[in-house]
């Protein structure tokens, strides 16, 4: 087995180290920057698609559960009509993260695959390890998913109400706490907290 | 056509008739209601805002409209959000909850009112402490935690809105009474 391997790497290697008998510099700088070109916009744009709404309600595991909360809440209808969507909080926005976040997320699909969630029940059961695990990665990103949207230098402190102008400027203005150190449950229902600590 | 003046007077005949007992026929049927009879209506609900139709005044949440008619809804109330502390309206009225409380998670899984108001906790946010009470059993035994028959704030506690009150309310707490006491005998 292994050196037929060997021997059909080495054949490759010769022929890539080989320069082109039949087509011009031209056509192989040029084709392959098209290539390139490409495949870029053909890697976002699936990219994309699957950072979309639709997308991650797709799975049931996502419409019966913790989309079902969301539409109670502020992040999905409001005076405004602005929507926060799934991958608004749950993607990081900038592209070196937003990889990063893609391919921890083979674990989501391999999760799907293997139906880990795949009942109320089992979700049930995982609902306190999932959420610390986005309680985690909010915390070390300073909120930075809130803050896409939330900044603390444009709060009008005096449009929120006394106790909420108080609590922001003491710890959020302090940079003592994050978002999410008070926030948990915005935009899903909380699993058992018992020890967990809040605010 | 030899019965032409018999067929005309037949039909008069029948006119006549069909007026006539048009004519009876109203004067025997009720009085129609008349909307704005004032003498059935007590004071009190005829000073509200909304008219009250005397006579087909069914059920007091339709407002007054007759069943048959469909009237616009009221406009929703908004919760209180301004922080300012309210007095009683009764006695021994647990405290009316001075801000909004909008998706408020409270079941077995978390308390979003304890996150404030735990004693615990009630320094980090200025917020008031539940009362002692709250962490007592029913032998007056104190837990380390608010009691399992304290737990569910909104049983007792609300949110008020702006909506103007249905049932007027000239309640005064026991310091009023006592203080118009004190200036009627000063007289």
């Amino acid at each position: 087995m292994w050196p037929r391997i060997k021997r059909w790497l080495a054949a490759l290697w010769r022929t890539i180290r080989r320069p082109s008998i039949h087509y011009s510099l031209g056509f192989l700088t040029l084709g392959g920057f098209i290539a390139g070109v490409l495949f870029w916009g053909a890697f976002n744009t699936g990219l994309e698609l699957t950072n979309t709404e639709a997308f991650c309600t797709g799975c049931h595991e996502m419409r019966d559960n913790v989309f079902q909360e969301l539409k109670t809440t502020i992040h999905y209808t409001n005076r405004s009509g602005v929507r926060a969507t799934c991958p608004d909080c749950h993607v990081p926005h900038q592209w070196t993260d937003k990889i990063a976040r893609k391919m921890q997320a083979s674990k989501e699909v391999y999760g799907k695959i293997f139906g880990t969630v795949d009942t109320r029940e089992k979700f049930l059961d995982h609902r306190l390890e999932l959420a610390q695990h986005e309680w985690a990665r909010l915390k070390a990103n300073d909120s930075l998913e809130c803050r896409n949207c939330h900044n603390y230098t444009s709060m009008d402190l005096t449009r929120q109400s006394t106790r909420a102008a108080e609590i922001h400027k003491r710890w959020l203005g302090s940079g003592e706490k994050t978002c999410i150190d008070c926030h948990k449950g915005i935009a899903h229902h909380l699993p058992d907290m018992t020890g967990v600590p809040q605010g | 056509m030899r019965q032409k003046p018999l067929i005309v007077i037949l039909a008069l005949v029948v006119l006549v008739a069909a007026a006539i007992g048009f004519a009876v026929g109203r004067k025997s049927s009720p009085e129609p209601r008349v909307v704005s009879s004032p003498p059935t209506a007590s004071p009190a609900i005829a000073s509200t805002a909304e008219p009250v139709h005397a006579g087909d005044q069914i059920d007091a949440i339709r407002r007054g409209a007759p069943v048959n008619q469909e009237i616009a809804a009221p406009l929703m109330a908004r919760v209180e959000n301004a922080d300012i502390k309210r007095v009683r309206a009764y006695p021994m009225q647990p405290p009316t909850i001075p801000h909004s409380i909008d998706n408020y998670q409270i079941d077995k899984n978390s308390n979003r009112c304890l996150l404030c108001h735990a004693r615990a906790n009630a320094d980090k946010f200025q917020a008031p402490p539940v009362s002692v009470t709250h962490y007592m059993d029913r032998n007056d035994q104190f837990l380390a935690t608010i009691s399992p028959r304290r737990y569910f704030c909104n049983q007792c506690h609300v949110v008020q809105t702006d909506a103007k009150p249905l049932v007027a309310n000239n309640f005064k707490d026991i310091d009023s009474i006592l203080s118009e006491e004190h200036d009627k005998k000063a007289n």
